[in-house]
């Protein structure tokens, strides 16, 4: 009886050090060897379209334009992290926030759109990020007096009122949607554009621009009064009131954030796809961006961003599954939340657990 | 100084459909006093607490603190106006350190903007540089400073109540009310706690102390209200409420033949 008991903590303690090994070696390195590595990772990163790797990369589509929609969804997800993984606020319509991100751009941006003021790409972009935040203001104002499942459906039915508006809107391009959206701006010496329709190169490493200044963001809400509101809310919303956190008021910040780089997200897609529909911002879109967070690991920023590119890229690269993605990531969803709630990567705080277990085992 | 009344319960009821849970309760704090609230089990306590601390409104009667009356004020914005509380049973923020526990609470008195915290404005790094220093100097005085990076869901179940405490003070009260701080505590933790209560009074708080050790509370408060059924049966000093007939047949309950006398 002991013995098992013996070999499953056993077991148990060979998972603990696995799980925390990267991070002790992390930790082992001295200043200057992180920046190298970190230098090392990121030139690998910006290089990835131009090395086209033998195993990694796509045999069925563009390797470039795949690299980009990961990116793309590693923006939405690190976005939905916010309001999912730390804020605790269940938000099942984040499509929504992308979709109104995309048809900003391609409103104020298009010159064959009803408004047709044509804006340039760079005015576009402030836009669609000011009115996905008021989009979220919007929606949370009244529905984040609601709780869990009530706030769940409320989210679900608007990512679908967003879309189901566009689809019957004329001035917003109705089913046929609205072509033109303007690109980056940027001309090669011999006048061609950086951000043509062929070469998605420049769109990826626009997104991983994108993507570094949102993780530094995240991290520096994260680190802060409003970070730790936030995760007091996720953990005890009574009991964060009651010591003097406005929960609602942070809540609906949580909520402004989260739809401000959604709207991002789809702005960025928006520019590179060049026309929109509203077959692009389906309910799906939603639950595989929800998939991306808590599969990776809410709360953690390099979690979610692993999540991200798992559900965007694998369906990529194994064509054959891709018509069973929804069916896969759903899956995995339950598995997950039943097996491993925590995600494939553990937050920091979940790690300083397994750390203090370790302990407890050593001892 | 110490007769002045710092926070007043005015004829307060509190109804719940058919249930009275307080009937027509009026009892004052002074400031820098220790006040132990006692009674059975469901007479009105924890009740009074939430009252207190905005958790319900009284359907009748009112509550007045520093001359004011808290009235619908929201529950964060009675917090920074400085009643901060504990909780009967446990609620730290379990996946956050003990640290960040005590500098949520640190935090009702910032007012750092998330605009701010984006951009790391001074604003921000100066009342990060002071929550935490403000936190581990309380994760000091209540013990337990050296788990200040420890999740709280893993500590020990006494440093977790210590925990509590500190998170309450963090928030800068004027009064700290303590829902059975020593429950589950064995003889010798509550004797620390004991010293605790009493450091912590002579640092400037009030402190409202509901408890159900009667040794305990004897011990250390300055005066005790006490409730049964909803209702204030006695008031006095320790010495007063032990020989209180009222309060002793709440507690044991009244003799057979001095019942029927009555």
């Amino acid at each position: 009886m002991s013995t098992v008991t013996d070999r499953l903590r056993g077991l148990d303690a060979r998972r603990v050090e696995l799980v925390s090994l990267p991070r002790q070696w992390w930790g082992s390195l001295p200043t200057p060897a992180r920046w190298v590595v970190l230098v090392v990772l990121a030139a690998l990163l910006v290089a990835l379209p131009v090395l086209n790797p033998p195993l990694l990369s796509t045999p069925d589509s563009d390797f470039p334009t795949v690299l980009f929609i990961v990116g793309v969804y590693c923006i939405a997800a690190l976005g939905l992290n916010i309001v999912v993984g730390l804020a605790g606020l269940l938000d099942l319509g984040y499509v929504g926030f992308y979709a109104v991100g995309a048809y900003s751009v391609a409103v104020f941006g298009s010159p064959s759109s009803a408004l047709a003021t044509h804006f340039p790409w760079l005015v576009c972009i402030p836009i669609a990020i000011a009115l996905s935040m008021v989009a979220g203001v919007l929606l949370g104002s009244p529905t984040l007096r609601l709780r869990g499942d009530y706030l769940a459906i409320v989210t679900l039915g608007f990512g679908e009122i967003v879309r189901l508006t566009a689809l019957n809107s004329s001035k917003l391009g109705g089913a046929a949607g609205i072509t033109e959206v303007p690109a980056p701006p940027g001309h090669h010496a011999d006048g061609s554009p950086v951000f043509g329709v062929l070469d998605a190169k420049p769109y990826y490493w626009l997104a991983l621009v994108v993507i570094f200044l949102i993780v530094i963001a995240s991290r520096n809400l994260e680190r802060s009064r409003v970070g730790r509101a936030w995760l007091a809310i996720r953990e005890d919303e009574d009991a964060a009131e009651l010591m003097g956190v406005p929960t609602f008021k942070f809540k609906l910040w949580a909520f402004a954030m989260g739809a401000a780089v959604g709207g991002l997200a789809g702005a960025v897609f928006a520019g590179q796809q060049g026309f929109i529909n509203p077959e692009s911002f389906q309910i799906q879109l939603s639950i595989l961006f929800l998939a991306a967070v808590v599969v990776g690991g809410a709360g953690n920023r390099l979690g979610v961003v692993v999540g991200a590119v798992l559900v965007a890229y694998l369906p990529e690269r194994f064509r054959a599954l891709a018509e069973y993605r929804i069916l896969v990531f759903g899956l995995a969803l339950l598995l997950m939340s039943v097996f491993r709630p925590q995600g494939l990567l553990p937050s920091k705080r979940r790690e300083v657990e397994l750390a203090v277990r370790r302990e407890a085992v050593d001892a | 100084m110490p007769d002045e009344t710092l926070l007043e319960l005015r004829d307060v009821t509190l109804r719940f459909g058919g249930v009275t849970a307080l009937d027509g309760v009026g009892f004052e704090i002074r400031r820098g006093e220790i006040l132990g609230l006692i009674g059975p089990n469901g007479a009105g306590k924890t009740t009074c607490f939430n009252v207190m601390t905005g958790v319900y409104q009284p359907t009748a009667g009112a509550v007045y603190f520093e001359g004011a009356k808290l009235g619908r004020r929201k529950r964060y914005k009675i917090t920074q106006l400085g009643i901060a509380r504990t909780f009967q049973n446990i609620r730290l923020f379990p996946e956050m350190t003990a640290l960040e526990n005590v500098m949520v609470g640190a935090d009702a008195r910032h007012r750092t903007s998330v605009v701010s915290a984006l951009l790391r404005l001074p604003r921000h790094r100066r009342e990060e540089r002071e929550g935490r220093a403000a936190g581990l100097e309380l994760l000091r005085m209540v013990g337990i400073e050296h788990r200040a990076g420890e999740a709280a869901r893993n500590l020990p179940y006494g440093d977790q109540r210590r925990l509590e405490i500190a998170r309450a003070l963090a928030t800068g009260p004027t009064l700290l009310c303590l829902d059975e701080p020593a429950a589950g505590f064995n003889p010798a933790e509550k004797e620390r706690l004991l010293a605790l209560i009493r450091h912590i009074r002579d640092q400037g708080y009030t402190v409202l102390l509901i408890e159900h050790d009667m040794r305990l509370v004897m011990g250390v408060t300055d005066r005790i209200v006490v409730l049964e059924f909803g209702r204030k049966i006695a008031e006095g000093t320790p010495a007063e409420i032990r020989d209180n007939p009222a309060v002793i047949a709440a507690y044991l309950g009244v003799p057979e033949d001095a019942a029927r006398a009555e």
